[in-house]
């Protein structure tokens, strides 16, 4: 009897309460939104593989690098740590028999889902296509695309997560089982709880940025147009309020994954605990005050640049001081190297990558030559991809034999964690090239001399899409065929590991008591025995 | 923790654990768990809508910095007795929601959906209120976006408002601008109303719930925490007011 | 760059710039830039370098089969301060390098020569002070500071020239700016890097440097006959901006001989100083800076005159030096019936009329 036996049917589905059924709801949701957003990434690197705007009309370029943007990011990147694994595992690591607000967390889904289907349908009629970035006045008076609609998809979206991290944030302070305190908790409930933080005060901003826009477009109020004596900076200011926010929503839940699996694989407490804690923090504070870093070039003041640049120096601090600390994570630990710890060590090589190409564009005078390039996706992409997505696979496997009772099958996971890598840095390496080059991003056509560099990205994109492929596919059979998994299979610290495998709905037969530290492999080994002394 | 104090733990865990209200979700260890975690939870989500207000209030300050005489001449324009009235009738059904919140704990049916009526009542005035200015507005031309006619400010001997604020006449260009001092001031109001209308159909629906008891078996998080929400809609309008019917009034 | 040998670095970007991972180096602030940018390439490689050493070394050295049994360690205050501070050190290194090119990339010197770019869906409109006009073109020369006044007829955007590492948002509304030094004759990529609509990918142009000697017999070979001075005149007076702009006694607004470059006290007894932003303000938003000593009655001319055309009247009162121009626009309107109040003057002998003549350029 576990959570996914318990009760049968669709209503028992699409009503529940479980925190475990709608992560697992989210699951589904969220890959198939990923699909599309892959599909239309793969049109976008067939398109560039000429020089020419040749295989598809401009303006359609235009609708789909738009929507690539838009669903990878609100529909997929947003919600993928926090809503799947957040929200089935948070409950279970500070002992708690659910998050605080089930119903909250199930309306969460559905808003989801009809942003989703909203956001399909915007596609399906004609598309938008004014960059998911919406600047003004670009959006408001000069497209005739489903801006409207796309906005409002977004708006809804915006409060699933809202909700997402509302709920998590109260599950956190006042659902911790007895001694779990809060420096006992996993790295990954920090992680989550400071992305939340960003989730419910950042979000906001951007619903009232596309609120604006909506009235703009519809009844022309004037509050972004200077013939009316608006300012369309001032757009600039309230989106990228929320969407530097954004992206450490998107990056902390992925290092709260990377904390556990390193730990696990090298059998040892994260190196730092509290400094990796702090930092978590840290990003989230700091990560408020940096937005115009994004806007350099544009018309701010030369002393406001000054300041942004500055705090963005300080941003990248807590970051880099958590690569060091899982990196000595490793340092006289007992390592394996199963797939989570394989996407581990993607992520750190090419979040570093990515993290350090973030400072050259915080540098004011070199993003003065980088910004609006290639080298902008490439660094977003290298933290996104590279990061993010590496550290949400690691993640789904690591944590698959616990949701699912089965074991992934080794090698070939492997095989794919490997063809992500290699496929990953063909496609986006030689975009950092490219945009110190000058390519600008959002080009449907460029200049003859940038094709080889194209086309070695496109074929990486293909090398890549395989190396997505391949885990929907074993992780589908698995679920059938998979070697079936004990409750610890990977002999880890954290209260999920001690209950079996799927949990139960209540997750613990009886709320268990926290009476050791976070990651403590001793007190692990302690149990081992004691099961071994009660079974002899 | 030693041992014994785990098995007292335990022990205690299991005997509460067939002794909870009903209204106790299966979730939550204790109701009092449960309250704190709802409470909780209301806090921050007005904090959201704090930051949601926020931009708005951001986008106030500056195009009233920018472009002050416009956003005299706009203020003038709107009806102050009319703001004031509505002033005092969210204050009061603050007041009534504070009292009903005080019924409910006391377990005093009748009163409780005594005071969420006159809430109710006071709140739909606001609305009521509203109405009849956006209607004079619309009427006006002062409408962002249709019509939108700068009469008012470039002639206001043509303007009874304008008189009686003793306006000068705006040049063109500043007129123009008080377009953007009454697109925020629908944007706000419109915003600030629409979490009225919400909260008057959740009062609504509170009513005849509490007319069933629901609300005074002890169990007074849903009043208490929509009281939260009433009281934070009506200092949005605190803010809102001064901010824009009380510009540069003497 | 004292410091790394001119040949080494010259061979350096040669050999980047022929395997085209690098683009040309066409001004003075393009190696500076890219030094900086070395200097980070630098300290990413070493940076990345550790992380990949120390988890390869650790993965190797600590591997299940060789240290089967964990050492269970909380951490070293140490290490932490270490790897806080030294990254720390060195992204204010790089902050401050960057800060000291941002500001000079956006600072132009007094001598710069200013030209005009109007961008608009989709393409780039380029307007030299003596009238030349380029469309998705920019001719400049060698050896002189070029400053670029940039706007956007419509939405963002983004005048991009790889080779000489600038690069300015073209804003509706407002003007923005960003100055080069041209180093090398060649012809160079312009791209508009902000998403701008359906041909965005499409505006694109020429940068093309030229020695000074060429430059000149460019400019004389493309002049449209009229400076956008001159144009700004012809403007000035079919606006009857002389009506009030004039230094009559009885003058309802201030003189516009020499303000261009001045700081002018305002009525809210603030100032401001009267720079191409100013002057285009002015003449689109009156109200905003009201000068002080004068009423409030300048008229907006929002609408009735084109970006190009503020550009020309913006020109034309920037090298407006002497009054005498003014004294002579001021006798032509008063012919015309609009200058109502206007005391009758016979016209001098021997003063041209209105739309004739040169304005000092």
């Amino acid at each position: 009897m576990n959570f996914l036996s318990k009760e049968k049917g669709l209503l028992s589905w699409l009503l529940t309460g479980d925190h475990k059924r709608i992560a697992t709801l989210y699951l589904v949701s969220i890959t198939f939104f990923f699909f599309i957003g892959g599909a239309l990434a793969g049109l976008i690197r067939l398109e560039l593989l000429t020089p020419q705007s040749d295989l598809m009309a401009t303006d359609t370029y235009n609708k789909v690098f738009t929507m690539h943007g838009i669903i990878m990011i609100f529909f997929f990147l947003v919600p993928s740590v926090p809503a799947t694994l957040g929200n089935f595992f948070i409950p279970m690591m500070i002992g708690a028999k659910d998050l605080a607000l089930p119903k909250i967390n199930l309306l969460s889904w559905y808003l989801y889902m009809a942003a989703g289907c909203l956001g399909l349908y915007t596609m399906m009629t004609g598309g938008v296509d004014t960059g998911w970035t919406f600047t003004t006045p670009l959006s408001t008076h000069y497209v005739n695309t489903n801006v409207l609609t796309t906005g409002i998809a977004v708006f809804i979206a915006g409060f699933s997560s809202i909700f997402t991290g509302l709920n998590f944030i109260v599950t956190i302070h006042k659902m911790r089982a007895p001694g779990m305190t809060w420096f006992r908790l996993p790295l990954f409930v920090w992680s989550n709880y400071a992305a939340s933080i960003l989730m419910v005060l950042g979000t906001p901003v951007l619903a009232i940025a596309i609120v604006l826009v909506a009235l703009e477009r519809t009844i022309g109020i004037g509050v972004f147009d200077p013939t009316k004596g608006g300012d369309p900076l001032l757009f600039q200011h309230l989106f990228w309020f929320y969407s530097h926010p954004a992206v450490y929503i998107m990056i902390l839940p992925g290092m709260g994954v990377i904390s556990e699996t390193v730990s696990t694989f090298s059998r040892k407490r994260v190196f730092g605990y509290t400094a990796v804690a702090f930092s978590s923090v840290a990003i989230a504070v700091f990560g408020f005050f940096v937005w115009a870093h994004h806007m350099f070039i544009m018309g701010i003041s030369n002393y406001s640049t000054l300041i942004f640049s500055l705090l963005t120096m300080l941003v990248a601090v807590p970051s880099a001081i958590k690569i060091f600390n899982w990196s000595f994570t490793l340092y006289k630990g007992s390592i394996t190297f199963e797939t989570p710890m394989m996407y581990t060590f993607g992520f750190m090589g090419l979040f570093t990558i990515g993290g350090l190409t973030g400072v050259f564009l915080g540098t004011s005078g070199t993003d003065i030559h980088l910004t609006e390039t290639y080298f902008i996706v490439a660094h977003f992409h290298f933290v996104m991809v590279g990061g993010m997505l590496m550290a949400f696979l690691a993640g789904i496997h690591y944590w698959w034999p616990k949701m699912t009772g089965r074991m992934y099958p080794e090698k070939i996971s492997q095989l794919a964690a490997l063809v992500t890598f290699i496929g990953f840095n063909f496609t986006f390496f030689p975009q950092f090239i490219l945009g110190t080059l000058g390519m600008p991003r959002r080009y449907a056509a460029y200049p003859p001399e940038f094709q080889i560099l194209n086309v070695f990205s496109t074929a990486g994109a293909t090398i890549l899409g395989v190396g997505y492929l391949l885990p929907i596919l074993y992780l589908t059979w698995s679920l059938k065929y998979g070697e079936i998994a004990g409750n610890n299979p990977w002999q880890a610290t954290g209260l999920e590991w001690q209950t079996q495998s799927p949990p139960l709905t209540e997750n613990f037969p009886e709320i268990p008591i926290m009476d050791h530290e976070a990651y403590d492999y001793e007190w692990l080994d302690g149990q081992k025995e004691k099961e071994v002394a009660s079974v002899g | 923790m030693s041992d014994s104090q785990v098995q007292v733990l335990a022990e205690t865990a299991e005997a509460h654990e067939h002794v909870h209200p009903p209204y106790q979700r299966h979730h939550f260890e204790t109701y009092a768990q449960q309250n704190d975690a709802t409470n909780f939870a209301m806090w921050l989500f007005l904090l959201t809508e704090i930051m949601f207000f926020g931009g708005l209030f951001t986008a106030y300050l500056i195009f009233r910095n920018w472009y002050y005489p416009a956003f005299v001449s706009g203020s003038h324009q709107l009806n102050i007795p009319l703001g004031g009235l509505n002033t005092l009738l969210l204050i009061t059904s603050s007041f009534t929601m504070a009292m009903g919140v005080w019924c409910a704990e006391l377990r005093k049916k009748g009163a409780l959906v005594l005071c969420l009526t006159l809430t109710f009542v006071l709140g739909m005035g606001f609305l009521m209120v509203k109405t009849f200015e956006y209607k004079e507005k619309i009427e006006k031309h002062h409408v962002p976006g249709f019509h939108y006619s700068l009469q008012s400010f470039l002639a206001p001997e043509t303007d009874e408002a304008a008189m009686a604020a003793h306006d000068k006449p705006l040049p063109v260009d500043m007129a123009r601008h008080t377009e953007v001092y009454f697109s925020l001031y629908f944007a706000m109001t419109g915003m600030h109303a629409l979490h009225m209308i919400i909260g008057v159909s959740i009062l609504a629906f509170m009513i005849v719930r509490a007319q069933a008891g629901a609300y005074t078996t002890g169990h007074v998080t849903y009043v208490e925490n929509f009281g939260l929400y009433w009281h934070f809609v009506d200092i949005v309008w605190i803010f809102l007011f001064p901010l824009l019917y009380l510009i540069s009034r003497h | 760059m004292s410091h790394i040998s001119q040949v080494l670095w010259q061979f350096l970007v040669k050999w980047l710039t022929n395997f085209a991972l690098y683009p040309p180096e066409a001004s003075k602030i393009a190696p500076q830039m890219d030094a900086l940018y070395f200097f980070m390439i630098l300290v990413s490689m070493i940076g990345l370098t550790i992380v990949i050493l120390l988890v390869t070394s650790f993965s190797i050295l600590y591997s299940k089969k060789r240290h089967p049994v964990a050492v269970q360690i909380e951490g070293s205050t140490l290490l932490e301060a270490t790897w806080t501070i030294i990254p720390l050190g060195l992204f204010l290194i790089m902050f401050v390098w960057g800060a000291l090119i941002y500001f000079r990339v956006y600072t132009p010197p007094a001598n710069a020569m200013n030209i005009y770019v109007v961008g608009k869906q989709w393409m780039w409109k380029a307007e030299h002070a003596g009238g030349q006009h380029e469309i998705n073109s920019l001719h400049v020369p060698t050896g002189q500071a070029v400053q670029l006044t940039l706007i956007s007829q419509d939405v963002f955007h983004s005048f991009s020239i790889p080779a000489f590492r600038v690069k300015r948002e073209a804003i509706p509304g407002r003007y923005t700016t960003v100055w080069f030094e041209a180093t090398t004759p060649g012809t160079y990529h312009l791209f508009c890097t902000q998403y701008c609509g359906t041909e965005h990918s499409h505006m694109i142009g020429d940068v093309v440097v030229m020695t000074p000697e060429d430059f000149k017999k460019w400019l004389a070979s493309s002049t449209s006959g009229a400076s956008l001075a001159q144009n700004g005149e012809r403007l000035f007076a079919s606006l009857s901006c002389a009506a009030c702009h004039n230094t009559r006694p009885d003058a309802r607004g201030p003189s516009l001989a020499n303000v261009y470059g001045t700081k002018l006290a305002l009525s809210n007894g603030g100032s401001v100083m009267a720079d191409d932003a100013y002057l285009r303000e002015a003449i689109l938003n009156p109200s905003q800076h009201l000068t002080q000593g004068y009423a409030p009655i300048m008229p907006t001319y929002q609408g009735q005159v084109s970006e190009e055309g503020v550009i020309a009247l913006v020109e034309y009162i920037k090298n407006l030096n002497s009054d005498y121009r003014v004294q002579q626009t001021t006798n032509t309107t008063e012919l015309l019936p609009e200058s109502v109040g206007a005391p009758q003057r016979p016209a001098p002998a021997g003063q041209k009329p209105a739309g004739q003549g040169m304005v000092k350029q």
